[in-house]
């Protein structure tokens, strides 16, 4: 372990870290306190994932870890070392066409002004990977740690519940 | 946060090791830990992180006993439903998915916050905390609200839950933050009930003996009817007055035993 000098820490550690981001190989150097967000935002450049709260309540940060939803506001960016990770810039399909909860959140108007969607297709990915046909409850539980400020999420849900193949008309207006 | 260097042993030897260093402090999953230090609520030079520790990953049956390797998400422990469903249950209600893919139960269990679930099923359950040193029974463990028995860089390795022929978790859940505003783990054992309230103590988790007592002669609603404890012991914030968490105590007793079967 390298000494440290005094009681208080004064100069960052950098350590080189390297994880495989949608399906890419990436390799940076980080100071150990940094977060798993901002090593995606700042460093590579993937400003899709987003800080909404920064306290790891609202979820515009979700990502996937070796196939795990996490907040990576709450992750520091060296525990992520050699593992996948996927982001919302890896979600559209390969000739730029919206995938299939891409579309679901446009067709059911499952968002306002965007900013938790990212969290919200990357938690619905998640959910859909576990549970491919959820019931509305399922929906509603799973998507506990994401917020959306705009939306009331009755149209999120409908969103979520159409990627899932299912009749968006059983869900009743509210 | 202020600046700090992680490192990640691979063996709980080496972890203990690097502890020695008295401004070090273990990470777990880093659900609380991290926010605490964004709040710059805590300043290690240090942080151990445990989850590249595949000692504390397992989870299996020995003994009778259901033995958690501190390691183990909530996540994975809820997907644990045959062995000690009630136990999976409360692993799955804890926060949301993504904090449930990351905090573990030793962190939860060494953090001892007032409003967590694990402490109560512990509790209830009558477990031991081994830790890199010792084994602790449950009953010694839980000291005060964020304080246990564990010394400065001594670590969990695993948690021993005796099975209970029956048991149930009922949660009041505060609705922003889902901790338990109240939450109450009933657990019948062949020699006995024990009821453990999270939540609403001010000392954190406790044990319900009064309703302990009732449940053994009796495990039914009714032996509850009458049961209360004190107000004047509760947590008193902006979630909830001391007589509405004394309430809730009763209540979610109930309900537990009637789930529990």
């Amino acid at each position: 372990m390298p000494h440290i000098e005094g009681s208080s820490v004064t100069e960052e550690t950098m350590t080189q870290i390297s994880m495989v981001v949608n399906g890419t190989a990436m390799t940076g150097d980080v100071a150990d306190q940094t977060l798993l967000v901002d090593f995606l935002r700042d460093d590579l450049r993937l400003t899709g994932t987003h800080v909404g709260c920064d306290t790891s309540q609202c979820g515009a940060c979700l990502v996937h870890v070796n196939g795990l939803a996490v907040k990576s506001c709450t992750m520091f960016a060296r525990e992520a070392q050699d593992a996948e990770v996927a982001t919302i810039e890896g979600q559209a399909m390969a000739d730029g066409q919206l995938n299939a909860i891409q579309q679901a959140f446009q067709t059911h108007h499952g968002l306002q002004c965007g900013f938790c969607t990212p969290g919200m297709i990357m938690a619905t990915a998640a959910l859909l990977q576990d549970n491919p046909k959820p019931t509305e409850d399922q929906i509603r539980n799973y998507l506990e740690g994401n917020f959306c400020r705009c939306t009331g999420y009755h149209n999120i849900v409908r969103a979520v519940f159409a990627a899932s193949g299912q009749d968006v008309s059983l869900i009743a207006a509210e | 946060m202020y600046p700090f260097e992680i490192t990640s042993p691979l063996t709980i030897a080496a972890a203990v090791e690097a502890l020695e260093n008295e401004e070090a402090q273990p990470l777990a999953g880093g659900q609380t830990l991290i926010p605490t230090l964004k709040a710059r609520l805590a300043m290690p030079e240090v942080l151990v992180s445990l989850t590249g520790i595949k000692e504390l990953q397992s989870i299996a049956v020995r003994d009778g006993q259901l033995c958690v390797g501190a390691g183990v998400t909530h996540a994975n422990l809820a997907k644990q439903t045959a062995q000690y469903p009630a136990l999976a249950a409360l692993a799955a209600d804890i926060g949301d998915p993504a904090v449930r893919n990351r905090g573990t139960i030793g962190g939860s269990l060494a953090n001892n916050d007032p409003a967590a679930c694990y402490p109560a099923a512990a509790l209830a359950s009558g477990a031991t905390i081994v830790t890199n040193a010792r084994t602790i029974a449950a009953d010694d463990y839980f000291v005060g609200m964020f304080e246990t028995a564990l010394d400065e860089g001594e670590i969990i390795t695993e948690v021993r839950f005796p099975l209970p022929q029956a048991a149930h978790y009922a949660k009041f859940a505060q609705p922003a933050s889902r901790f338990a505003l109240v939450g109450v783990f009933v657990a019948r054992f062949a020699d006995g009930v024990r009821v453990a309230v999270t939540g609403a103590s001010e000392e954190g988790v406790f044990r319900w003996t009064d309703a302990e007592g009732a449940l053994s002669q009796a495990f039914s609603a009714q032996a509850l009817d009458g049961l209360t404890v004190p107000a004047e012991d509760m947590m008193d914030d902006i979630h909830g007055t001391p007589d509405y968490r004394a309430h809730l105590v009763a209540v979610l007793t109930k309900r537990a035993v009637v789930a529990a079967g």
